[in-house]
């Protein structure tokens, strides 16, 4: 029965017995982790006096105390629940608008439709995203996790329209769509089972990229103190750290440790990007 | 003109047509009322209330209809005149931004050049080398994984602090001025190799990456494979594969200047660099109206100005392109 099912998913047993796939997903689970059950393991709350400023890292504050007291550990695994839940909901969000306009342009290539897609693509491509991200988020006084998500997906759609754009373009002419448009089907059946189910493993790549690029897009304005205006978040941690001279007084625990985190998961997931694009591209499995 | 450039003309003019509409919109738009604000900052300043007059009557005009206002903008921004800035009163914001624009260009046109090079470059040795390319890959996802004002923090923190070989705050020191002296100028580029060197680090490894796996692609393609039966060098398969993945690379600049600048904001805060995204941010948070419309349409000019750039590099480099433009098809 087993055997039967592999060698109907034959490309998903080739992702997951890829060794890159397997190390990239070990350490992603783990940094999720760390966010779903890292409160759980500091007794004190991300706000509150935990000790003395300034201490190093040791068993009572796993990643030492900030100048004032804090503790670093809770103030970071909180404000990674904060990080990831904004990139995940403006990664998905991003992955399906640029997924939608990048379908419809594709499937009415060359017509105005595809055009005037292109054209709004392009100028959202050009625009530079966080000096508009910055002056959006000026405007608005209160800004929530969804909002915040809306805000970071809004100029991180435009390259997914583009690359699924050409997708379908090189995907429509081949003749089971043909097939299909003759037998008059409509134009929503052949774009989902003709052509989008035979980009799930593409779109599911692009999804992870989105990810990785909404998570830099988020921390980054979080940095600049445009992030969510309640609670924590991972550029937020790193942010007071500059603004109190963590740095200059050497406080690498408080400075560094928060985004080196961030940096590792999303190596990580760029590992299991390039594991999947071998597994799901037979002409690069070999190598 | 060739089609392909009349395309992205009419795409760049949209875009600034819309970021001039935005920048119209900011003040008009923002929490609170503007007015009262700027009435109490200005109130305390000496010749404050002539000059406030003056500005509002140039920038809200609120007494006309809405699109007298929107052309009389657009009169301001052809003729460079984006009021007085709040926080730097009275300097005008084309000076303040005239200053600023130095220390953006100075460390962005060299980190975005060099690090396209060298990270091409690097791309395709690991590309072709799968020994290399186990050991050198993971580094390069990491510096492209690494948001840039963390990169900046560390960099900071390992040269700055831990070996104390360069500054970390500010564009030149306390001790020197500005002019053409050759300690001003030993001062500067002391200050300016840190913030460079984090810009041209987290690109790196995206060139790095992007080219390898161009060059993974054009290695598994038909023609390598048969230069590889005929037994050509490595170094010619390289070449060749370099030649076919250079173009996208290309295009990816294109696509990746607006993030860039993004970036060149965060890293401008970290090292206190007085560029225009620390202006931009400074303006933001003391609600400076002028300075921030100005900014916002300056940085958008200047993406949009290397963007026409980069196509034009493009036509010039790619046959398909530059023949169609010499045969009029």
């Amino acid at each position: 029965m087993f055997k039967d099912f592999w060698s109907k998913h034959e490309n998903f047993y080739y992702a997951i017995t890829n060794k890159k796939v397997i190390f990239g997903l070990t350490i992603v689970v783990l940094v999720f982790m760390l966010a779903a059950f890292g409160p759980m393991l500091s007794p004190y709350e991300y706000g509150e006096y935990a000790g003395e400023g300034y201490l190093p890292p040791s068993g009572d504050h796993f990643f030492g105390t900030t100048i004032d007291g804090r503790d670093v550990f809770t103030r970071t695994v909180y404000g990674l629940r904060s990080t990831l839940l904004v990139g995940a909901i403006a990664g998905t969000m991003a992955t399906l608008v640029g997924c939608i306009i990048g379908f419809l342009a594709g499937y009415y290539g060359g017509t105005i439709f595809d055009e005037l897609l292109m054209m709004l693509t392009n100028i959202f491509v050009v625009i530079p995203q966080l000096a508009l991200l910055i002056v959006i988020a000026a405007f608005l006084e209160v800004r929530g996790i969804i909002i915040m998500a809306v805000i970071v997906s809004l100029t991180a759609w435009p390259w997914t329209a583009r690359a699924v754009r050409s997708q379908t373009l090189s995907l429509k002419n081949k003749e089971y769509v043909s097939l299909s448009r003759i037998s008059a089907l409509n134009v929503n059946r052949i774009l989902r089972e003709d052509i989008a189910s035979n980009m799930f493993s593409y779109v599911f790549m692009v999804f992870i990229q989105q990810f990785n690029g909404t998570m830099l897009a988020t921390v980054q304005l979080e940095f600049l103190g445009l992030g969510p205006t309640k609670g924590i978040s991972l550029g937020l941690v790193m942010q007071n750290a500059v603004n109190w001279n963590g740095i200059q007084l050497g406080m690498w625990w408080w400075a560094i440790i928060p985004g080196l985190i961030l940096a590792i998961l999303i190596t990580a997931l760029y590992f299991v990007n390039t594991g999947l694009d071998a597994a799901f591209n037979p002409r690069l499995r070999e190598m | 003109m060739g089609k392909y450039l009349r395309k992205k003309i009419i795409v760049y003019i949209i875009t600034f047509i819309l970021a001039v509409t935005i920048n119209f919109f900011i003040p008009r738009m923002m929490p609170g009322n503007p007015i009262q604000s700027l009435l109490s900052r200005f109130s305390g300043m000496e010749g404050g209330r002539e000059i406030l007059e003056e500005q509002l009557t140039l920038l809200f005009n609120l007494d006309q209809p809405l699109w007298q206002q929107y052309a009389n903008f657009w009169k301001s921004v052809f003729t460079l005149d984006f009021g007085i800035s709040i926080i730097q009163f009275p300097t005008p914001v084309l000076d303040i931004i005239k200053r600023a624009i130095v220390y953006d260009i100075s460390v962005l046109l060299p980190a975005i050049i060099l690090s396209w090079i060298v990270g091409n470059k690097l791309g395709a040795f690991s590309g072709t080398d799968k020994r290399l390319d186990k050991t050198t890959m993971p580094f390069f996802y990491f510096l492209a994984s690494s948001p840039y004002f963390w990169m900046a923090g560390l960099v900071a923190f390992f040269f700055g602090v831990v070996l104390g070989w360069f500054p970390i705050s500010g564009a030149y020191g306390s001790t020197s001025s500005p002019g053409l002296n050759w300690y001003f100028i030993k001062d500067f580029f002391h200050h300016w190799f840190l913030p460079f060197f984090t810009m041209f680090l987290v690109q790196l490894g995206g060139w790095a990456i992007g080219m390898r796996n161009m060059i993974m692609y054009e290695k598994s393609s038909n023609y390598s494979k048969y230069m590889e039966t005929l037994g050509a060098s490595d170094k010619l398969i390289r070449k060749y594969g370099f030649r076919n993945g250079v173009l996208p690379q290309v295009t990816g600049l294109a696509l990746r200047l607006g993030r860039i600048v993004g970036g060149a904001i965060t890293v401008q805060v970290v090292f206190n660099y007085p560029g225009l995204g620390k202006l931009l941010l400074d303006a933001v948070q003391n609600q400076d109206y002028f300075l921030m419309q100005g900014i916002f349409l300056t940085i958008v000019t200047m993406v949009l100005v290397a963007n026409f750039t980069v196509d034009i590099v493009y036509m010039f480099i790619d046959p398909q392109v530059r023949l169609s433009f010499t045969e009029e098809v």
